[in-house]
């Protein structure tokens, strides 16, 4: 199963440890990630449940590609990492 | 009497809390964090704060009297059609995702009128458990008129709920105009003639649908009489927002962010001038509040408390209030000053220096 790893900043404002799902794309991954944690998904994803403006992920150290519809693939030793974008804040 | 306002800052939400002699810093909740604006429902005592997370979006916190602030859902756009192509005035592509909760006010039968960027107009039947966006107005081929000002996309930052009839509902839009509805949401009308632009080609000048009035206010006590602090001036209507008259030499500028209308009074409004558009700091380092006593036709330059050299302070749209028995004022200003006066403004008191820029105050 793919590991989903949330920058520590997050813990702050939502509940957010270390997940493990199984899916073929980072969509399906998160999808069963956020199923149980709805408002987790309103601080990574915006209203079109495409990546926030300053939010990055990285899938196995590589940034993620789709922004939008998050279809880089995964595989099941795939390590994800949530984070901040150096812009914005 | 207000006895407490809300200070909502770039690092933070502080509650000010007037003592026996003076106004003090009594509170702080989201120290650090991005407040952008608090709303105090006095109908059921209940708060709101909107937070804007530099990189985990728009937030909103509901605390139910002395309860703990929870977060709740905050306003969110629907899904955007995949072949719709929706373009603001400037042609852009319009993100549907609420990146500016830039407006709160109670409705009536305890709704909550919510307006944000990027020029969505939400409503709350639940105390803000869920929200909807009002299709009638954000479906409006007019709404790709609609240009961002300042803050690069549209937005509602003005609601006025009629005190005769809650169906009666008037937003301004930055830069949109003035809508209104006289049917609880279901249509709108532009309502910002007369409105107009300077220094500006005069076929585009006087386009209602463009017009970017900074902040509009309603006097409850006499609610035909509206003000409304425009990016070119200051603008007063005396038909329920059908018409309206720009108000000319204004000492000692008429540029500005907020105003405030007495509550009962309706030719008492007051406003905090900076420059001009291309210079947002107070006219010769000195910051001062105008008030008119007559609808317009002149205006008291008050100063006594401001300081009166070298200062710089922008007082934005939001950060400029008044309380029920409008003889209380208080506004807090980007370089972290807030003033309070007990009345009407002729002296002011100065509560802190220190506080981060301030978006937005408000008595509860």
């Amino acid at each position: 199963m793919a590991r989903v790893t949330f920058t520590t900043n997050l813990r702050r404002h939502v509940d957010c440890p270390i997940a493990e799902a199984e899916g073929r794309t980072v969509r399906e991954v998160l999808d069963i990630v956020f199923a149980s944690n709805d408002r987790l998904r309103t601080y990574v994803l915006d209203d079109q449940a495409a990546l926030r403006k300053h939010m990055t992920i990285l899938v196995d150290g590589q940034r993620l590609r789709d922004l939008e519809k998050l279809s880089d693939t995964v595989t099941p030793t795939t390590q994800i990492y949530i984070l901040q974008a150096l812009s914005g804040g | 009497m207000g006895n407490r306002i809300l200070v909502s800052t770039r690092k933070g939400l502080f509650t000010l809390v007037r003592g026996k002699k003076e106004w003090t810093v009594a509170q702080g909740d989201f120290v650090g964090d991005n407040v952008t604006l608090t709303f105090h429902d006095k109908r059921d005592d209940t708060s709101y704060a909107a937070l804007n997370h530099g990189h985990f979006g728009v937030k909103l916190h509901r605390k139910d009297g002395d309860q703990p602030w929870e977060e709740i859902t905050a306003p969110a756009y629907p899904p955007k059609p995949d072949d719709l192509v929706d373009l603001d005035g400037w042609g852009k592509p319009v993100k549907w995702t609420t990146q500016m909760i830039w407006a709160v006010e109670a409705g009536g039968h305890g709704e909550l009128w919510c307006g944000t960027m990027p020029g969505g107009l939400f409503r709350s039947r639940d105390r803000g458990a869920s929200w909807e966006l009002i299709r009638s107005l954000w479906d409006m081929p007019e709404r790709n008129k609609w240009l961002g000002g300042g803050a690069d996309i549209p937005g509602i930052h003005s609601i006025c709920v009629d005190p005769r009839s809650s169906k009666t509902v008037r937003v301004a839009v930055s830069c949109g105009g003035v809508w209104t509805t006289h049917d609880g949401g279901e249509t709108w009308a532009c309502t910002a003639d007369g409105m107009r632009y300077d220094h500006t080609p005069a076929d585009v000048a006087d386009d209602p649908l463009t017009q970017d009035p900074h902040m509009m206010v309603q006097c409850q006590g006499a609610p035909d009489r509206f003000w409304v602090q425009h990016h070119c001036g200051i603008y007063i209507s005396h038909d329920a927002s059908k018409s309206w008259q720009e108000i000319r030499n204004v000492p000692p500028s008429s540029f500005g962010f907020g105003v405030v209308v007495h509550p009962r009074e309706p030719d008492t409004a007051w406003f905090v001038p900076g420059i001009k558009d291309e210079k947002r700091i107070p006219v010769d380092g000195k910051l001062v509040v105008t008030r008119s006593r007559d609808g317009g036709k002149s205006f008291d330059v008050l100063s006594t408390g401001l300081p009166q050299s070298h200062a710089y302070d922008l007082v934005l749209r939001h950060a400029l209030c008044i309380d029920e028995t409008g003889d209380r004022l208080a506004f807090g200003s980007t370089t972290g000053g807030v003033w309070v006066s007990e009345n009407q403004g002729d002296v002011w008191h100065n509560v802190s220096h220190s506080l981060p820029p301030v978006y937005a105050v408000r008595f509860s």
